[in-house]
């Protein structure tokens, strides 16, 4: 397997020339405190050698040695518990944390980049601090200052860490139905008991303490999910003076066996009358779990990249090395027996598309986080209105579509090695089967694609919609005129219009048939990623085109037939979404249950 | 006692180096650069001289071009007090290295000046004992232990044979070797701290040393292609190779 090395380059290319980022967090006085240029590069620079010097040795020997549970205690593989201290003695945990309660500050631009070199150096790893940044986030928002002021310090720290328990046997993407209840008590806290199932870092040896952040029904709560709330339950209880107490009635009845992420904890959740604090208000429970699903959920995006990206580093470096049939242009290497793989169109094929794909993805994200970080620090209400109805819209897109293309592209990666890479030992097996997760939980892909037709687009008459589309619009209009982007520009616009005019047909069928809008969702938001990743290259290429002379280091010129290949190969796939969205939810549904 | 230590910006060495086609060196543009390995291992044990209560400053100083300033900003992110950067553009020798880094001492006066044995571009191994002669001060190269005490340091040396143990007086120039310390990775806190903490510029003219190079560099070519191996059906074989064609028995 390949060393994994950060594409550190291409991220700087995202921030600093084609989104600029400095420039908005100049407008934004809470981001320009911390943050600048030299810093955030300092920042990734350490990013990137925690992971590939780190976390990257430990990816194999985690996976092959899984977490173990004896007794309610749950030990990671080996290695882990002693990368877990020097990760937190780098402070890496509180990265985007605020700064009030010992946090970094830092925005979601740069955390993005952060969370790709750490999941694809270790993904079962990197789940550990995204759930304590996680619960961080829920907390700070939602909690009572003395909650903050108690549990905050330690989580950014690292040396307690948290989960996020929603899930329970009969309840998962329904969450209006679980029954894990909560009971008020004389002192202000609650009594949680119930059963939550495959919490994620739920008990572990990393850390001293493990807050977890529970979705519970009061006694006499409405039904469904009006009726949920959501505690703090903490493993120990932690005293006045902030040092460790008794420990609460809650334990680990077992862990999952599972196809990947085998060095990350799933964990079975026994609550039985443990103490809890309420965060955020009454039955206002999944209110509070949304501004942290934002963030979470462009991570679990950036997974699907992180993953797709060290299959990409291994495939390239496998195809340049096997050798293997001849070019169909004549031998290359002449000196060999064979040619290297890398020269077969099809070996090409996946290559590039893997390229092309996380190219976009990495801009996607990083697009994507610009605005978490409009929505959290502009300073006019306008801004973040409009920023975060673009959050709203967009980050079920980053979540499926970036885990998606991302899974596809780890099989990909593997088919480039042939049989050896259904080998363990070439690393490509096991990127398949760790990132095939992101596609099901923080809501399944299904459940983001009908979230982004349903809520995003329908639910409110395509506004949201039109301010993407608009954002487009004036971007085509911008470079209309601009030689060097012709060939880009006209496919670009071509797919825009299909988009809204895909979408303005949804919203007229919806209104007829109820099920419009489940039979087409995936389609859509398959066509939507792929019109978005068409306007992030748009965008790349603007600049490339503009540098590309005089550059030795091939950066900018890769970059351009990149793009080439992604509007020529990739793009009209839009084109058949369109007509499957087109064609309605009647022949989805015509079968009878019993007839499958 | 505050302590100096010289970093220097490298190609990085997970790089492979390629010779420029012309053969004037090797080929820097568009290539990753970072701190010498052993001198991040200088920094480092300065840092724990500071943490131990033995240091009280620590002061890092890089000779090179504007880009160096990264290198002495990662210093500062790794613990050290205060950058100097004495700015040039020249592809500096090791003498005037040697001779700049003693017109530092001189302003700095610091008690213990710690560098890398050498650096892993030119493979030098030089900087470190001219600078010792410049000064006057004694000199522990290779070090794979530093204990301060009083106004002595003991040094435990990696030589050929084995160690060797040697006792300065301060002022004092040690050298390091890798297994002195194995370098921690920067805080994010002290990422955010180091633009905060100071950084002087100075040029070789401040200084008053002429960096002009004495050597010529004639020709840089890469080192020749490895032939392939064989294998060897017994040890008396290999035995009447290595006598008669390797004739290194
Ligand atoms: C390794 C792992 C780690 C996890 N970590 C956590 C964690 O830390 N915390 C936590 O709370 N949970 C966690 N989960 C749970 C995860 O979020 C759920 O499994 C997921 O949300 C789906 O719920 P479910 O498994 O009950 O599937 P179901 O809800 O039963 O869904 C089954 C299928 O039906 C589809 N479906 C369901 N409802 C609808 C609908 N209304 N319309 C259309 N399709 C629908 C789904 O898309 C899916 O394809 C984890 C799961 C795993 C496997």
């Amino acid at each position: 397997m390949a060393d994994y090395k950060a594409p550190l380059r291409d991220m700087r290319f995202l921030l600093n020339e084609v989104f600029e980022v400095a420039k908005q967090w100049e407008t934004m006085p809470r981001l320009s405190e911390t943050a600048d240029p030299e810093t955030a590069d300092a920042i990734l620079e350490e990013a990137a050698k925690i992971s590939q010097s780190l976390l990257a040795p430990l990816n194999r020997s985690g996976d092959e040695e899984g977490c173990r549970w004896e007794n309610g205690q749950v030990f990671t593989p080996a290695g882990f518990p002693q990368a877990y201290r020097t990760f937190i003695e780098g402070g890496w945990c509180g990265l985007g944390g605020n700064p009030e309660f010992g946090g970094m500050g830092m925005p979601k631009t740069i955390g993005a980049q952060v969370e790709e070199m750490i999941q694809s150096a270790n993904i079962s790893f990197g789940l550990y601090p995204m759930l304590t940044a996680g619960a961080c986030l829920a907390l700070d928002a939602h909690g009572a200052d003395e909650l903050r002021e108690k549990y905050l310090p330690n989580m950014y720290s690292g040396i307690w860490s948290g989960s996020m328990c929603l899930t329970e046997p009969h309840s998962g993407t329904d969450l209006g139905i679980i029954r894990t209840k909560a009971e008020p008590q004389a002192d202000g806290s609650y009594a949680v008991s119930g059963t939550k199932i495959f919490i994620t870092g739920g008990e572990h040896d990393l850390s001293d303490n493990i807050i977890h952040l529970v979705l519970a029904k009061l006694p006499d709560a409405p039904a469904g999910p009006k009726g949920i709330s959501l505690f703090l339950v903490p493993k120990f209880l932690v005293n006045e003076d902030g040092s460790l107490g008794a420990r609460n009635t809650l334990g680990c009845g077992s862990i999952e066996h599972k196809m990947g992420i085998k060095a990350s904890a799933t964990c079975v959740m026994n609550f039985d009358g443990a103490k809890g604090w309420l965060v955020g208000e009454l039955n206002k429970g999944l209110a509070c779990m949304f501004t942290m699903m934002n963030y979470e959920r462009l991570g679990v995006g950036v997974q699907g990249l992180a993953a797709a990206e060290r299959s990409y580093q291994n495939a390239v470096e496998y195809a340049r090395d096997r050798i293997q049939g001849r070019a169909a242009t004549g031998p290359v290497a002449k000196d060999k027996a064979a040619d290297p793989i890398i020269v077969h169109p099809d070996v090409r094929r996946m290559l590039m598309t893997i390229r092309a794909m996380n190219e976009g993805s990495r801009a996607f994200s990083t697009y994507v986080a610009s605005f978490l970080d409009m929505a959290k620090y502009a300073d006019d209400s306008a801004t973040r209105v409009n920023a975060e109805a673009l959050v709203a819209l967009l980050t079920p897109v980053a979540k499926a579509f970036l885990t998606d293309r991302g899974f596809d592209s780890t099989v990909f990666g593997q088919q480039v090695f042939g049989g050896h890479g259904y080998i363990r030992e070439w690393g490509q097996e096991q990127l398949v089967r760790d990132v095939r997760i992101a596609q099901i939980y923080e809501g399944t892909n299904g459940i983001q694609a009908l979230d982004l037709m349903g809520r995003k687009v329908a639910a409110n008459n395509g506004k949201f919609y039109e301010l993407f589309a608009n954002e487009v619009a004036a971007f085509i209009e911008a470079n209309r005129e601009n030689p060097a982007l012709a060939e880009f520009i006209a496919p670009l616009s071509a797919a825009i219009e299909r988009l809204s005019d895909v979408t303005e047909h949804v919203l007229n069928q919806v209104k007829s048939d109820p099920n419009a809008v489940g039979a087409a969702s995936v389609d859509y938001l398959d066509l939507f990623g792929y019109t978005s990743f068409a306007y992030m290259w748009a965008r790349m290429v603007l600049v490339a085109k503009s540098k590309v002379e005089g550059d030795t280091s091939g950066f900018y010129d890769s970059k351009i037939k990149t793009a080439r290949f992604f509007f020529s190969r990739l793009l009209p796939k839009t084109m058949a979404l369109a007509e499957s969205v087109k064609s309605g939810a009647a022949d989805t549904m015509a079968l009878a249950a019993e007839n499958f | 006692m505050k302590v100096l230590v010289a970093v220097k910006r490298v190609i990085d060495y997970n790089v492979k180096a390629r010779v420029k086609a012309d053969q004037t060196g090797v080929d820097l543009s568009n290539v990753k650069m970072a701190m010498n390995p052993f001198c991040e291992i200088a920094v480092e044990e300065a840092v724990r001289l500071k943490e131990r209560g033995v240091a009280t400053e620590v002061v890092v100083v890089s000779i090179g071009p504007k880009a160096a300033q990264e290198q002495i900003r990662t210093a500062l992110a790794l613990g050290a007090d205060k950058g100097v950067h004495v700015e040039t553009d020249v592809e500096v020798e090791a003498l005037a290295v040697a001779k700049l880094l003693k017109a530092v001492v001189e302003k700095e006066q610091p008690g213990l000046i710690i560098l890398g044995k050498q650096s892993i571009d030119t493979d030098n191994n030089q900087t470190g004992q001219m600078l010792a002669a410049l000064c006057g001060y004694g000199q522990a190269t290779f070090a794979s232990e530093v204990t301060v005490s009083g106004d002595k340091v003991e040094v435990t040396r990696e030589v050929d044979g084995g160690l060797r143990t040697v006792a300065l007086k301060l002022p004092a120039i040690v050298t390091t070797d890798l297994r002195l310390n194995e370098p921690r990775y920067a805080s994010l806190p002290n990422i955010m701290k180091a633009k905060k903490k100071p950084l002087e510029t100075v040029s070789p003219a401040d200084l008053g040393v002429d960096v002009t190079p004495r050597l010529k560099t004639l020709k840089v070519v890469e080192p020749a292609k490895r032939s392939a191996g064989i294998k060897v059906a017994s040890v008396e074989e290999l035995v009447s190779k290595l006598k008669n064609e390797a004739k290194v028995i």
